[in-house]
């Protein structure tokens, strides 16, 4: 670890992955993001890499397929309506068993929305986006030293389990400013050697990259294939964080930079005697189900708060399972619920509850 | 004047296109009576006189690289 | 007397069998793009990017490293991989559905950045995997599935112009369109084949190679018929002929 440096979100992140080992970056401007394209347009020539500004979102993602089917390590960052129209790719990239990093610094939607944080992308995220069974690893930092290591991470998952994974940040996290610890350099020597990717086959037979098959018993198997990984990875990649959930009376759910709030929101509540805690998924899929139901069982009620009209209070629900109540606090549009209201909020509930 | 050749069809690969027949400039190519794998009537060589000049002709029409096409040493070759 | 084979097919096709219907041209492309492959020595670096239609196996008929990209979006998975493995040889394999209509933008701006890539373009005036439907390059009054009373300019549009409307761009090396409808035409092919991948091995910039092509089954002909429908129809519309060379004087 190196000394601290003070610096923009979309700025952390883009450093971190050519940390990790990334030299190649195909993307599109969009805002509140754009800074990361422009920080890897003047860095990547530096270390011996390659910026392309694609003529779309559509071109970027399949630049990346591409990238990604020789085996290096490539990334790209949009913003929510970018990230809608990387979808088809997406799928693509999926089935093909592609690894690379997406970054979606979500703003508010739907449509052209806004250029605010938002977190209204969390089921485009988690569901699949794009057509058929796939899924995304997320990752949802809370600051912006966080991003940074699930940066890195992101990188070695998806090289493990051939899976893409994706940075679900928001608006706040991409232009915020913060000191940041850089992890070391990746020998790019040390990086993991793909037998199976396209590079010419010198002395080998020729390798193929393919999301396709026409006969559906064959596309079952490359279908279970894809099932039994994302199984492998349920069962070991699950992040979370509890905040003060030991003696919590409420439970707060909340991921990114909303959770963030909510510690504040928490220590507030507690100052005035209201055990409040937090449950912060840090991966949103894999979900870590069995982990916030246990803590439900404990708790008066969960209350899971959102940049977004509720989308991962479904997942929250699932887990919970019917244990205690859920009750939901959102903004939408890019508006961020603020300390004080969210606390209105849980007092209000309480009164509720005790009635 | 002999052959200066002679083709191979692979009669399995064959989809009966019939673009060689109507390309071959001697004529020598014929669809088959019988059908193949596929059920097509494949292209057949026929060449009892030996006036192939090997001119590749069917082997760059062919569709499906069904053709072979070989030659014979030491005959003129002025196609 | 000893015998020689003359002329069997390339290393660079597999084994597979195509799936393409009796007289299909695309067999005879995909023949002369392995024998150019072979004669340049570089099957071992070659990568091929399939599209979406009925070349949409291509990657498996070539033996070769290969993928199949989204529709239309071949050149882009292409500028990836040749931008993340500049020495090697990457060309796209496209339709007129694929590159002219879904793929607009994707084959402009890959030849506008003069895209170190090769694309071969079929280019048959209709879609042939979907079964007859309206090309972006059917002609005036052609009928097909979709213009059951043939394409009404007023109502579909022109037949669009592929090599016209890249050869201003600056990026381009190498650009013809051509037509595989004749032995004669076939040998004059490969060699302008050969020119667009050497204009790659020599980073000249992006090179394409449109070849006229029949669809016996969808324009309801036999192949002979199709291909004198070809020339007497497609080739009016579509001049033949080298529109950028910019490979002169380079070895």
């Amino acid at each position: 670890m190196s000394e601290k440096l003070m610096v923009k979100g979309t700025e952390a992140i883009a450093e971190a992955a050519i940390r990790a080992g990334c030299r190649n970056y195909f993307g599109y401007p969009i805002t509140p993001q754009s800074e990361l394209a422009e920080y890897m347009s003047r860095r990547l020539p530096q270390v011996g890499g390659t910026f392309l500004q694609a003529e779309s979102e559509v071109a970027a993602v399949n630049m990346v397929y591409g990238a990604a089917s020789t085996g290096k390590r490539v990334m790209t960052s949009t913003s929510s309506p970018g990230f809608s129209l990387m979808q088809e790719g997406i799928s693509y990239i999926a089935a093909a068993q592609l690894p690379c990093v997406f970054v979606n610094v979500v703003r508010g939607g739907p449509g052209l929305g806004d250029i605010q944080p938002a977190q209204s992308d969390y089921f485009q995220a988690t569901k699949g986006g794009g057509h058929g069974d796939y899924r995304l690893i997320v990752l949802a930092p809370s600051t912006l030293q966080e991003a940074v290591e699930l940066t890195y991470l992101a990188f070695d998952l998806a090289d493990e389990y051939r899976n893409p994974a994706l940075i679900l940040a928001d608006g706040l996290m991409g232009q915020m400013m913060e000191p940041v610890e850089f992890p070391e350099f990746r020998d790019l020597k040390t990086l993991p050697k793909h037998e199976w990717a396209l590079t010419g086959c010198n002395e080998r037979e020729p390798n193929k990259v393919t999301s396709f098959n026409i006969d559906p018993y064959e596309l079952e198997k490359m279908n279970k294939v894809y099932q039994e990984k994302y199984l492998r990875i349920i069962k070991k990649e699950k992040r979370w964080e509890n905040y003060m959930t030991e003696d919590a009376e409420y439970l707060f759910v909340a991921y990114g930079t909303m959770a963030r709030i909510i510690k504040t929101v928490v220590r507030k509540a507690r100052e005035e005697g209201i055990k409040a805690g937090l449950f912060r998924p840090i991966t949103l899929w894999p979900y870590p189900y069995e982990e916030l139901h246990e803590l439900s069982e404990k708790v008066g009620f969960v209350l899971t708060v959102e940049m977004s009209a509720g989308q991962m209070i479904e997942d929250v629900r699932l887990a919970v399972s019917g244990r205690t109540k859920v009750f939901f606090y959102g903004r939408t549009a890019g508006v961020i619920p603020t300390p004080n209201e969210v606390l209105e909020e849980l007092k209000k509930k309480i009164g509720m509850v005790k009635v | 004047m002999p052959a200066r050749g002679y083709i191979e069809i692979n009669a399995d690969k064959c989809k009966g296109c019939g673009l060689c027949i109507s390309f071959c400039p001697q004529k020598l190519i014929r669809f088959s009576e019988k059908f193949n794998t596929k059920g097509y009537h494949p292209a057949e060589f026929h060449d009892p006189q030996k006036r192939c000049i090997a001119c590749g002709f069917c082997y760059q029409m062919c569709p499906d690289s069904a053709i072979t096409v070989y030659r014979f040493k030491g005959v003129t070759q002025n196609v | 007397m000893i015998k020689e084979m003359f002329l069997k097919k390339p290393k660079s096709l597999s084994e597979k069998e195509f799936t393409y219907c009796p007289g299909c041209h695309h067999g005879i492309v995909h023949r002369l793009i392995a024998e150019v492959i072979d004669e340049l020595n570089i099957r071992e670096k070659t990568i091929v990017v399939a599209p979406v239609g009925c070349s949409v196996f291509a990657y498996e008929f070539f033996y070769l490293d290969g993928t199949v990209a989204p529709h239309g979006r071949a050149p882009a998975v292409a500028t990836g991989m040749k931008r993340a493995l500049p020495d090697r040889i990457v060309f796209t394999y496209q339709g007129d559905g694929d590159l002219a209509a879904i793929g607009t933008a994707e084959i402009i701006h890959a030849a506008n950045r003069g895209e170190n890539i090769t694309t071969i373009f079929i280019n048959n005036a209709i879609y042939g995997m979907t079964g007859g439907q309206m090309a972006p390059t059917s002609l005036i009054g052609m009928k097909t599935t979709t213009t059951p009373y043939g394409r009404d300019p007023k109502k579909d549009g022109y037949p669009i112009h592929v090599c016209e409307t890249l050869q201003n761009m600056k990026g381009v090396a190498y650009l013809e369109r051509l037509t595989v409808s004749s032995p004669q035409e076939v040998i004059k092919a490969k060699k302008s084949i050969r020119k667009a991948f050497e204009a790659q091995i020599n980073q000249i910039g992006f090179s394409l190679i449109e070849v006229l092509s029949t669809c016996p089954t969808n324009w309801g002909m036999t192949p002979v018929e199709a291909i004198k429908w070809l020339k007497e129809n497609m080739v009016k519309e579509f001049p033949l002929g080298v529109f950028v060379d910019k490979t002169k004087g380079v070895n």
